[in-house]
């Protein structure tokens, strides 16, 4: 079960009404890189795996979690008081003649998230590996927004994020290592 | 340095488990995760040999057995 603290895990400001930039952030968050797909791969993957690295993807799923409420935050400040005309300039009268102002779990090019975005292998390496790659491609598309949006407070946020990927990838890296470990030898320094 | 290929872990067994556990478990640690760039002049197999086993190396092949046979443990 989980607890639930009342405030987001960093601070999200949005300084310019740019609605386009919600076009692109939907990516990390109905995507098939984004916060929810990570959230779900990982608490899902956590039975079937050796116990010494379940802790770590219980963490890091409940992290990414807080992650997917900061995406669903920044979009939810470019778009709840934009008018239909603005939402249109910035391409996103689709996403509203279907869901007014409501998030919806698709990617940027309107794609409904899928269970297909998450895999499950079974086979403890496979799942840590997917998991090493799924956190680089998350830094990409940090990457990439940040490229392509000229809010600098938006930006901060973002780059923490970008950050925290990096910080779960090297963990995911960690526990590839302790799954390759030889139980029996003796592990000297 | 040579690897095993399978390694063994016990997971959480609870008392009220509906089925028999299955302990140790095991899962599977092919050789390429250990090699890093492969060294040049690993020793070969012959060539009919390397094209039933699809590698030349030995440090690159990775037996396989069927679950049964790894020594998971049904008890
Ligand atoms: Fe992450």
């Amino acid at each position: 079960m989980w607890y639930y603290e009342k405030k987001l895990q960093y601070p999200v400001k949005v300084r310019e009404c740019n609605p386009r930039l919600a076009k692109y952030l939907i990516e990390q968050y109905g995507g098939a890189d984004g916060e929810l797909s990570a959230a779900l791969r990982y608490l899902n993957q956590r039975y079937t795996i050796p116990g010494k690295v379940i802790g770590l993807l219980n963490d890091i799923g409940t992290e990414e979690f807080a992650h997917l409420e900061m995406i669903a935050t920044m979009i939810y400040k470019l778009t709840k008081d934009a008018t239909p005309e603005q939402l249109k300039e910035a391409g996103i009268a689709p996403h509203y003649v279907n869901h007014d102002k409501a998030l919806f779990y698709h990617n940027a090019a309107g794609n409904p998230w899928t269970a297909e975005y998450i895999q499950a292998k079974g086979d403890p390496i496979a799942d840590i590996y997917e998991d090493i790659a799924a956190e680089e491609k998350a830094r990409a598309t940090y990457q990439w927004i940040i490229n392509v949006s000229d809010d600098p407070e938006l930006n901060d946020s973002l780059r923490f994020l970008r950050e925290r990927e990096i910080v779960h990838s090297q963990r995911f890296r960690e526990a590839a290592e302790i799954l390759k470990e030889e139980k029996d030898k003796k592990i000297i320094f | 340095m040579s690897h095993t290929h399978t390694k063994y872990y016990y997971p959480y067994v609870s008392p009220f488990d509906p089925c028999k556990p299955i302990s140790p478990k095991s899962y599977v640690t092919p050789p390429q995760l250990y090699l890093g760039f492969q060294p040049p002049n690993l020793p070969q197999y012959d060539p009919k040999e390397a094209l039933f086993r699809g590698t030349l190396w030995p440090a690159l092949y990775s037996k396989y057995d069927k679950k049964g046979d790894r020594g998971d443990v049904n008890e």
